[in-house]
Order: structure tokens, then sequence, then C-alpha cells
């Protein structure tokens, strides 16, 4: 059974089809890429399977119960996490709360005890922060835990909300285009991370890319889409090399 | 201590009620409500028409007050905490201007707007300075608490709030409650303390005053909100030899605030213990640097 299932997903705004029958399946473990072109429809599937848009037909199902529909903090709950395009840290957040806050479903207290310092809440906050501390010291950013998030160098802020996506322990999850805004030598770090990433949580990752180099030495499995359409899928290597890829990306300036 | 000065402390923690309640809606959650005056209004009538028609006791008339209040918010935030910002702060608008109408109007329970006169003054010094300081340690703890960081984290960044799994529909509703409670007993208690109540007092002018102490005294600080309530409560008093101009006064320290600290005069500073340790050592290393 795949992980993740995704039957024709189609997404229409007004006139505009943004996903065109998008059939997709995740196993347990491996690392995806979906490539395409700016303007693609990539950002769109996100949002449709973490249910911040509501798909216009289609089924997504997720470790074998259905998805489709539900709201977005629902489906979080399931185990899928994600990152953003344009970084959304919390910035009025230290490093050490916007790992924290994404902890939350670790401790149980009640609204009622957030009222009262009681002994259980203290255990269980104590037990948060050791939790994020852990966590931050993964993502080699333990020093700057009581630094506002908001003040971190760029590179940093992308892996401080990587951190924040596995505060939840996802079984599965969705990186934005990670390397959006990075230089050559930061983006083959941040690869490098995600590698290690995938190792020790034992997850399955798939991540979103515009630059076609970038996932080459890194995804198992690649699914190019342009216009809302897939238009080739296979290992790096197979997909490198057809035509129909080639043109969607250096098409305009052939003609 | 006169007469003069207590009536002013038993204003100052009336008062502090409904801003710790908007400190924590529209501060910490975001949630921008310029109807509070409306919740007040519900408490007030709720536990005069108790306490003045039907003889209950004071302390279960407050109570009784706090939870239409609450149960109110309820009603109003079913549908309305799904709007975005602007238009929810609209809704508590038209809320609060409902509810004025409404109490003008039940001429035959709430008086019209000649109000309901002879309330006995069961509100004295003690009562009300002990339901500020429990109100300030219950609210105080909630923002430190988990629940309270998922609040901040909606204010911050709704659509990144829900990735990570917070119910933002719920916690505004609590958040909500919560005020709504707070505002209810502040109504009660300055119903039970000026021993008379009208529905003028509860119009846009009140909603008003009440939300310019939480920005005066910074959005994200308790501290800020004991402040202002404590100053902004107390300084149209103590000016009153001034008569017209201590109003131009207020207008002024509140354009004043605003322009040389848009944060408010806390930001998102607290007075705790580590806070006030930090506060001095850096004092210190200024000084001898």
């Amino acid at each position: 059974m795949p992980l993740l299932e995704i039957q024709h997903l189609i997404k229409n705004f007004g006139g505009v089809r943004a996903v065109d029958c998008f059939s997709h399946q995740l196993e347990q473990g491996g690392l995806y890429a979906i490539i395409g072109p700016n303007g693609a429809g990539k950002t769109t599937i996100f949002n449709l399977i973490t249910g911040i848009y509501e798909p216009t037909e289609g089924q997504i199902f997720f470790n074998g119960g259905e998805i489709t529909g539900m709201i977005t903090h629902e489906i979080a709950g399931k185990g899928i996490a994600r990152t953003f395009q344009n970084i959304r840290l919390f910035s009025d957040f230290s490093v050490l709360d916007n790992v924290r806050t994404a902890c939350h479903h670790y401790a149980s207290y009640s609204v009622w005890e957030g009222l009262f310092p009681t002994p259980r809440r203290r255990r269980e906050e104590k037990a948060l922060t050791d939790r994020a501390y852990r966590l931050l010291e993964l993502v080699n950013l333990a020093d700057r835990a009581h630094e506002m998030s908001k003040n971190l160098p760029y590179g940093h802020q992308r892996r401080l909300e990587i951190a924040r996506a596995l505060a939840q322990e996802p079984r599965l999850l969705l990186l934005d285009e990670p390397a959006a805004g990075m230089n050559p030598d930061e983006t083959v770090q941040l690869m490098d991370f995600i590698e290690q990433i995938h190792e020790t949580f034992d997850l399955t990752i798939l991540l979103i890319e515009h630059h076609m180099e970038v996932v080459m030495g890194l995804a198992d499995d690649i699914v190019v889409i342009d216009f809302g359409r897939v238009i080739a899928r296979g290992t790096p290597e197979e997909v490198q090399s057809k035509p129909v890829v080639i043109k969607a990306y250096l098409g305009t300036e052939e003609e | 201590m006169s007469d003069y000065y207590v009536g002013i402390l038993i204003l100052v923690c009336i008062n502090l009620l409904s801003v710790l309640g908007l400190s924590l809606m529209t501060g910490f959650t975001g949630l921008f409500n310029f109807g509070q005056a409306g919740f007040m209004a519900v408490g007030a009538y709720t536990a005069t028409i108790l306490t003045t028609r039907y003889s209950v006791p004071f302390a279960p008339a407050l109570v009784a007050g706090m939870i239409t209040s609450l149960l109110t918010s309820f009603v109003i935030g079913y549908p309305t905490l799904r709007l975005k910002g602007d238009y929810f702060a609209i809704a508590t608008l038209g809320f609060a201007e409902a509810v004025r109408l409404l109490v003008e109007n039940l001429e035959k329970i709430t008086g019209g707007s000649r109000g309901i006169p002879r309330i006995p003054t069961h509100t004295n010094l003690p009562v009300s300075l002990a339901a500020a300081v429990i109100a300030l340690l219950l609210v105080a703890n909630y923002v430190r608490s988990r629940h309270g960081r998922n609040c901040v984290a909606i204010r911050e960044d709704e659509l990144a709030a829900e990735s990570i799994g917070v119910n933002s529909f719920r916690y505004k509703q609590i958040s909500f409650a919560i005020n709504a409670a707070l505002a209810g007993l502040s109504g009660g208690l300055l119903a039970h303390y000026i021993g008379f109540i009208q529905p003028s007092m509860f119009g846009m002018i009140k909603s008003t005053e009440l939300i310019v102490m939480v920005i005066f005294g910074g959005m994200h600080s308790i501290t800020g909100a004991v402040f202002a309530a404590l100053v902004l409560t107390s300084l149209p008093e103590l000016l009153r030899a001034a008569q017209a101009w201590r109003l131009v006064a207020y207008g002024a320290v509140v354009v004043l605030i605003m322009v040389a600290r848009p944060e408010g005069l806390m930001g998102s500073w607290e007075l705790t213990p580590a806070n006030v340790r930090a506060l001095f050592t850096r004092s210190r290393a200024v000084e001898s640097g």
C-alpha cells in the first residue's frame, strides 16, 4: 500500500486549470521530487495535499485513509508536515518557541490546565523544551535557541522551518522549493542536510524544485509537470534525456 | 486612603478585567475586537437584573453575567470567527451596537434608555482587586502555556499554524470566550459600583477606550495591559481639575505613544524576575562601559 496516493487531481481557478488530472503514488521511505517551470502548478499540488485548497475533482489517500476535503490542521495531525516556498516562520517567536509550538501535540494538558501552573503542566512543558532542544541540536541551531527567528540568516531560517516541520514527527515531509534564494554552495549543503534527515527520521519526502540539477543527485523518482499536466516521470537519468522535458525548460528560447 | 482614590482604584481594577481579556484576544491571538463594551453590557445587565429584580446574591449574579457573556461569544464567534481579520472586527462592532439598541428597546426588562437605577453597590476594593489579581494570574499563565503559544502562532501566521496542526478556529473561540467572560465580570462589577446603568455607558466610546488601552500598553504584553489600565483610567480622573483639557491631554498622550513607540509602551516585554534581572545587568553594563 502506498503511503500517499493521489488520483486524478484537478484544480480550477475560475477558467484556469492549474492542476490537470495529476496522479501519483509515494511509497514509504522514498525521496520523490516534482519539478517544472515557474507557474506549472507545483505549489498548488502541495496546497491540495495539505488541504489549503479543495480539489475541484480527484481524491487523495494517505496511509490508507482518504484525506480529500479535510481541514489543514487535521491533515497535519495525520502526519503530513510541510515547508513553504517563501519561508513562513513565527517571526516574533524565538527559535526554540518555533519548534516548541510545533511539538505541542506531545503535551496533553488541557486548556483548563493552561490557566493554572499545575505540576503536570510543568512536567509536560519541560519535556516539550527538551524535545525541541534535541531537534535544534540535530539541525545545528541549538546555540541560537533564544534568538528571535526573524533575526536569523536566510539559510538558517530555511533549516529552522524544516526543523519545525520535523518537530511534528511526520511520516511525510513536503518541501516547497527548499533551495530557493540560495547560492550553489548553500544549495549543496542543503541537499546533504535533506539526505541526512531522510535517513535519520526514516521519512518519506516529496520535494518541489524549480531547478532540475538540484534534485538530480537526490531524488529516486521525478515527476515533471508543465501547465498543470504531467509530461514525464521516471528516474533522474530517464527524465533528463526526454525531449519534452528539455522543451518545457528551454522551449521558448528555441523558437 | 480617601474614598476618592479608592474609587479610582476600583475603576482601574474593573477596566483591567476588560483590558486583560482584550489583550489575550487582540494582542496575543490577533483578533481585533471593537465591541468589548457590548460584552460588558451583557454581563452588567444580566447581573443587575438578577440582583435588583430577583434578589439573587451578588456573587452568583456576577457569575451568571460572566456565563451569559461567554455564551454570547460562542453565538457570535461561530459564524464570524472564520471571517478574515477586518471583517471580524466589523462584526464585533455591529454586535456591540446591536446589544445597545436591544437594551434600549427592551424597556420592560432593561428600563430602556433611562436605564436601571438604585442598584445595590456591592462592589468594593477587596472584591474588585481580588477579581483583577486572579484574572491577571490566570491570563498570564494561559499565554505562557502551550495553548497561549498556539494563539500567538495564529496571530503570527495562521496558515503556518494550521500546517503544524493548530486548530485555529478552536483557539480563536477559546480566546474569544475567555475575553467575553472577563468583560462580563467587568460589566457586572461596574454596575454594582456605580449603582446605575444605562445603554449609553456601553457604546462605541467605551469599546474604543478599552482597545486603546491595549494598544497603548503594548499589544503583546500583559504587563503593558496592567500599566495602561492603571494610567489611562486614573489620568482623566486625576486631571479632572483641568476640566475639558483633560480629554485633550488624554488624546495627546495616546498620540504621542503611537508616534514614538508604535508597538506600545511595553512592546512584548513582561515583568518577570528574569527580565528584571536582565534589565539591571544591561544598565550596569552601560554604566561601566
